[in-house]
């Protein structure tokens, strides 16, 4: 099997890399570019442990083939905070206990931003569930993972607002 | 996955004609054929990726009145389009209330319509099935089938389709744009899926290479959007493939029902649109006794292919909900838990 | 931040100022969010390659033909281990010397007892050919018929239950107590087959250099892992370092260490280099244990003012063919209810599944859900409130035995739930509730109850001549919090601030730990941890009252404390010194100390240890669907000392969506025909969503144990499991008048 040619942007970073086309987005973030942020629980896009925003949109990168998607800017969790300083979904989630054993968490966290960017859900808690209802948490952190988001919500609204004036 | 070669065309033309060789397969989301790859469920020797074709990709307004998605047209895109949402807001109901926002972010309007069955034999390599391995047998007959067809199923297959997104689409006169070897053709998506027969490994109308580029729907189909609802029943609140599911469309002028669609999910082998049932509404009064007739008309020949019989009433009772709450207006906001029974309750916060 | 030590020591958590009982966030907070934290899976040694288990499509027979050369032949494809190049083990892995080891399939020969039983491991360079390989293998059997379902196989009566109960228990006379009865219940209920389903799965990543191995791998009993591994490949213990700073969760599946581990291990073997080993989440469907399927009666009679004359709970459950694993789920009528007679019985059939294991308040929740039902129906015989029926039949002594109980606010849970709940407007008979939306409403009611397990387990404390100290303890973080509990309990063992603890936890080569299993975690390495802390204190008071420049000399009689550290005469507090200061005097760079946690034989002797906890359910079923949804969950839980309140609601309401769980999603769907699960996958095995819990609630109920051991811990891992179940299944009723007996509870059930 010949690899193939791909070029992505991870986490700002460009990659150029050579990869066999049966490798998935996940596997190549986690098997080949030591990104283990990102987690696979189910592989088949039943569980959302997987993640990651590819231009901007939340997707389940276990059902992404790599090459599919050459060209594309990848944003992963390991690209959300910067060193120390978290960003306010992090931190709300820290805050809100939205997470206990930590592996559904990046996922959580990365669909928290896709969610975040569509702009569907408002303050709504329902609409929260519903919208994040992709991402199983077998520890069942949801309570704490709804009101982190609405935190996170409104920390980025001030923090918007603030930029504004 | 077996090996496969990778090929990105980025013409159509060039499209069809690497998926001309025989076991090439078209990578459009993804969502559904690598899923069914990890599964070895399918195999391809070539994988021909027409993600990124151009023109695939657009929603455009027809001179006509009609409507045109492009294949490629992320079931996301097009739900919260609003002028479509607007237009023809059981679809986009039905569209949020199906997987979960990665996968809608990925998958594609021409995806959605070749999605393969649920059905635990067909997916369980080890099990007989005539839609995998024509011939084969079916191990879901006896087998563990309470989610199984009602309606329009064989004894060689009793598989339900597991679309949410097809179902209004098919009350709604959508049709399927397919580009082949012969040109471009329009064939209704009614006729499009196919119920099994002896023959459960033919799906649907594609001939090998064909191309799914779009999904048109008439100008009619946004008559009724001031009455249109999909209802999915569901064993968990989201992120679950329907139990039984129903489309329901009403035009009604002065109490009676001037036009009607109503279209059933998780029933059959296809998107199951439920004309006898259509003809009892046309003309009747807009009220629940006209609706239970309906439903009755829509179930005449349903018949339980397993442990499955309370689907069929089941199926009956969602239909007149369907057409109660289609009747009741489209709600000015699609509800936050879309095609829900539960998408009336009022959100709270946790810990409340 | 205070430790004060005399004969009759005051433990640190009884005054002001302590670590212990703050709401501190996750200590492991910013690894988590971060993806920094790094599990099993997320190593990636040198030379490291990939192994796939290949598994069985058959539930028993034997493997006739694997085609090796096949995959052998597929690029990247290294090796292929089978029986036949299978490396030597020590010991037979069908032997077994105690309950807690079981048998496990590495490969020994080509018999299949169960679906997804491995039949070779495929290792190469990349996951994808290695994927491949396992498929190139194209088994072919000879199959033998599947021994499926609890009437699949004749039954018998087993030697024990759960971890060596016996399975047959009574006291008084059942039968009369039900003779002499003014009303009487007799129902079934059945539990299906569940799957632990962590959301990480079962990974490991080994490497062997000579006889040494090193393994990253999530384990919950770290020690005993360890253990067992030494034993299959006859090498010392400390020859084998694990590693498991974090599970992606447990809840029993990882306790054990299991075969598709053991066969990572001996690939790596094989190989002779190291080997990452991923279980397919449909391969957790049988190597790694689940939930047993029971068929449980219950038999009640009632006086004429609703006081029990009799429980009888019998259970049918279902082990492996080739291991013993029974579920204790009648042994729930033991603590319960007051009942002057009380009968408890297990029968068992042997399927061709994989051993059942504990998963989660093992015997507790099946036992639970069925009991709870059961007392509810009792109740509405009654003509009673099902709260009040409760508190009717309350134990003021454990049941069975007659114990008092070290500790028991229970009448505290049930008042705080049900003001918070608003239970007092619940109107007695079912369908009295529609909602303005035409949902039938339901309220319902279950008790919570699980056992203060404690297990053994040693730490190691340091104070250094810095001022900071440091404690060692295998401690394993499944998400409970051990990181951030156990760190609390150091800083107050220490009489330091917290963040002058260095905390090491979640490595084989630190202290053994115990088991984080049984809801016994906390208070067995708090326990050690509590213990360590007091002995290098212990230490330290000793250099600084035997020497006569410290202000501290001749203090020996009157005590000392410790406290943001500095000890302090007890007589005298303007007397005090660094723990710096001393050492430095001493010349000593660290001292340390040692502390075991280890259950009080006599207290145990005398008393009945369990926590409690009342449980509220409210749901809405859709009356033409029978869809369901529970709109709201309060609880209210008494287990003792709350080490962190945080951490502690979070596992109670973990504990509560397991229940909804248990009551209206899990199930494993067994063909009758071949013995495969059919929903072996995260779309179809259905546990909730975030959309399926709206609101819950879990008070903290406070309670003061004096023997449960010194700390006052008793758990809270499992008890929210319990009593939501039936909770919610006794709201289903208030809600349709359909009395669920069997679970999930499916839509079909509620068609009428």
């Amino acid at each position: 099997m010949t690899s193939l040619p791909l070029t992505l942007t991870i986490n700002g970073h460009r990659h150029e890399l050579e990869v066999d086309p049966r490798v998935t987005l996940l596997d190549l973030l986690r098997e080949r570019l030591e990104l283990t942020g990102t987690k696979k629980g189910c592989d088949r896009g039943q569980c959302g442990a997987c993640t990651v925003l590819v231009d901007g949109k939340r997707i389940n990168s276990c059902l992404a083939l790599a090459v599919s998607h050459d060209g594309a800017k990848v944003l992963t969790i390991e690209g959300v905070s910067h060193g120390e300083d978290l960003h306010p979904v992090q931190a709300a989630f820290i805050a809100h206990d939205g997470f206990q054993c930590g592996f559904c968490t990046p996922g959580q966290i990365m669909s928290t931003l896709g969610l975040i960017a569509e702009a569907q859900a408002g303050d709504d808690p329902e609409r929260i569930r519903e919208g994040m209802s992709g991402n199983l948490c077998r520890c069942a952190a949801y309570g704490g993972i709804v009101e982190a988001v609405l935190e996170a919500q409104e920390q980025l609204a001030k923090a918007d607002r603030r930029t504004a004036a | 996955m077996k090996n496969f070669d990778y090929i990105r065309p980025t013409t159509i033309p060039d499209a069809l004609a690497a998926a001309a060789e025989p076991g090439s397969a078209y990578l459009a989301g993804g969502t559904n054929l690598l899923d069914l790859m990890k599964g070895g469920v399918t195999s391809p020797d070539r994988v021909v990726d027409i993600s990124r074709l151009p023109e695939l990709n657009r929603i455009e307004r027809l001179a006509d009145g009609g409507l045109r998605i492009g294949a490629l047209v992320r079931n996301a895109d097009l739900a919260h389009d609003p002028e479509f949402a607007r237009s023809y807001p059981a679809v986009a109901e039905a569209l949020l209330s199906g997987a979960s926002a990665q996968l809608r972010n990925a998958a594609t309007v021409g995806g959605n319509l070749l999605q393969r069955t649920r059905c635990s034999y067909f997916y369980d390599t080890a099990s007989a099935c005539n839609k995998r391995e024509p011939g084969a047998g079916c191990d879901a007959l006896g087998g563990e089938n309470r989610l199984h067809a009602v309606l329009g199923w064989s004894d060689a297959c009793i598989a339900t389709h597991p679309s949410d997104f097809c179902v209004p689409l098919v009350a709604l006169d959508a049709v399927v744009e397919i580009e082949g070897k012969k040109g471009r053709r329009h064939v209704t998506l009614e006729e499009f899926h196919r119920l099994p027969g002896q023959t459960p490994q033919r799906e649907n109308g594609l001939e090998p290479g064909d191309l799914i580029v779009g999904v048109r729907l008439p100008a009619e189909a946004a008559s009724f959007s001031a009455n249109a609802r999909y209802l999915k029943v569901r064993e968990r609140t989201s992120y679950a493939f329907a139990v039984v599911s129903a489309a329901a469309a009403l035009v009604v002028e002065g109490g009676k029902i001037r036009q009607a669609r109503l279209a059933l999910g998780g029933v059959a082998a296809k998107p199951w649109r439920a004309r006898s049932a259509e003809a009892v509404l046309l003309g009747a009064d807009a009220d629940e006794t006209s609706f239970v007739r309906a439903a009755d008309a829509a179930l005449a020949d349903a018949s339980p292919s397993g442990d499955n019989a309370f689907k069929i009433e089941l199926t009956r009772r969602i239909v007149v909900r369907a057409l109660m709450s289609a009747l009741a207006g489209t709600p000015g906001r699609l509800p936050a838990l879309p095609a829900s029974p539960f998408s009336s309750i009022p959100g709270v916060r946790h810990d409340a | 931040m205070t430790l004060e030590l005399s004969l009759n020591q005051q433990p640190a958590h009884l005054r002001q100022g302590s670590s212990i009982g703050q709401p501190l966030t996750r200590r492991d907070g910013f690894l988590k969010v971060t993806g920094a934290a790094r599990y099993a899976a997320d190593n990636h040694p040198p030379g490291m390659l990939y192994a796939v288990l290949a598994v069985s499509s058959i539930a028993r027979g034997r493997v006739a033909l694997l085609d090796v050369e096949a995959a052998k032949a597929h690029a990247g494809v290294v090796e292929v281990m089978t029986p036949e190049n299978r490396p030597p083990l020590a010991t037979d892995p069908d032997a077994k010397n105690n309950p807690f080891m079981f048998r496990l399939d590495l490969l020994q020969n080509d018999h299949i007892r169960y679906p997804n039983q491995t039949i070779a491991v495929v290792i190469a360079e990349t996951l994808e050919a290695a994927t491949e390989g396992a498929a190139l293998l194209s088994p072919r059997y000879e199959a033998q018929p599947a021994r499926v379902g609890l009437d699949g196989a004749e039954s018998f009566v087993p030697g024990g239950v759960g971890i060596g109960s016996p399975a047959v228990h009574h006291k008084g006379d059942v039968e009369a107590g039900l003779k002499s009865a003014a009303t009487r219940i007799e129902a079934t209920y059945e539990t299906p087959a569940q799957y632990h389903n962590a959301m990480e799965p079962h990974a490991i990543v080994a490497a062997w250099d000579g006889d040494s191995l090193s393994i990253d791998t999530p384990s919950q009993g770290l020690a005993m892992a360890q253990g067992r591994i030494a034993g299959l490949f006859g090498i010392a213990p400390e020859n084998i370092h694990i590693r498991s700073p974090f599970l992606g969760g447990g809840f029993g599946s990882k306790g054990m260490i299991s075969g598709p581990q053991v066969l990572g291990i001996l690939a790596a073997r094989l190989v002779g280099r190291p080997v990452k080993l991923v279980l397919r989440r449909e391969q957790m469907y049988g190597p790694v244990g689940h939930r047993a399927p029971t068929r449980q009666t219950l038999r009640m009679g009632m006086d004429s003012e609703g006081r029990l004359t009799a429980i009888g709970h019998h259970a049918r459950t279902a082990s492996s063919t080739f291991d013993d694993f029974f579920e204790p789920a009648a042994d729930a009528s033991h603590t319960l209810y007051a009942s002057p007679a009380i009968a408890t019985s297990h029968e068992a059939v042997r399927l061709d599944t994989g051993t059942p294991l504990f998963m989660r308040a093992p015997g507790e929740a099946t036992g639970s859900i069925a009991l709870e039902s059961a007392i509810d129906e009792a109740a509405a015989a009654c003509g009673m409130d099902p709260l009040e029926f409760r508190q009717r039949n309350y134990a003021e002594v454990e049941p069975m035995t007659g114990k008092p109980f070290s500790s028991k606010a229970l009448r505290e849970c049930y008042t705080q739930a049900s003001e918070r709940f608003g239970w007092q407007r619940r109107p007695l008979q079912p369908r009295q509730m529609p909602d303005k939306d035409g949902f039938l409403t339901g309220w319902g009611i279950g008790t919570a109850t699980f056992p203060a397990i404690m297990f053994q387990a040693e730490a190691r404390a340091v104070l250094r001549a810095d001022g900071s100290g440091l404690m060692e303890t295998g401690a394993q973080d499944m998400g409970q919090g051990a990181w951030t509990a156990f760190a609390q309990i150091a800083a107050d063992g220490l009489g330091l601030d917290i963040d002058q603890v260095d905390f090491r936890a979640g490595s084989s080569d630190l202290p053994n730990a115990g088991i984080a299993g049984g809801s016994g975690h906390t208070a067995t390495a708090g326990m050690a941890i509590h213990n360590a802390g007091a002995a290098v204190i212990t230490r330290l008071a000793d250099l600084a009252t035997r020497h006569e420049a410290s202000p501290l000399f001749g203090a020996g009689n009157e005590g000392v404390l410790a406290r943001g550290g500095r000890l302090y005469r007890r007589d005298d507090e303007s007397r005090s010194e660094s723990y710096g200061e001393i050492l430095a005097r001493a010349g000593l760079a660290e001292i340390d100390g040692r502390g075991t946690g280890t259950p009080d034989s006599a207290s145990r002797e005398a008393y009945a240890m369990h926590a409690h906890g009342a449980v509220f359910a409210e749901v809405k079923v859709d009356p033409d669907f029978g869809q369901i949804r529970v709109t709201r969950l309060v609880g209210a839980f008494a287990a003792g000392r709350v080490i962190n309140p945080r951490l502690v609601r979070s596992q109670y309401y973990g504990g509560m969506i397991w229940g909804v769980s248990f009551a209206l999603h899990e199930e494993a769907v067994t063909d009758r025909r071949s013995g495969r699960i059919q929903n072996a996958n995260l779309a179809e095995y259905h546990i909730p969503v975030n959309a399926d819990v709206p609101s819950v609630a879990a008070l903290l109920v406070h309670e003061d144990d004096p023997y449960v051991n010194a700390l006052g811990i008793k758990g809270v891992g499992e008890i929210g499991i319990t009593g939501t179940a039936g909770a919610v299944a006794n709201a289903v009723w208030h809600a349709t008048g359909v009395r669920p007996r069997r679970f999930p509870i499916r839509i079909e059930d509620l068609l009428g």
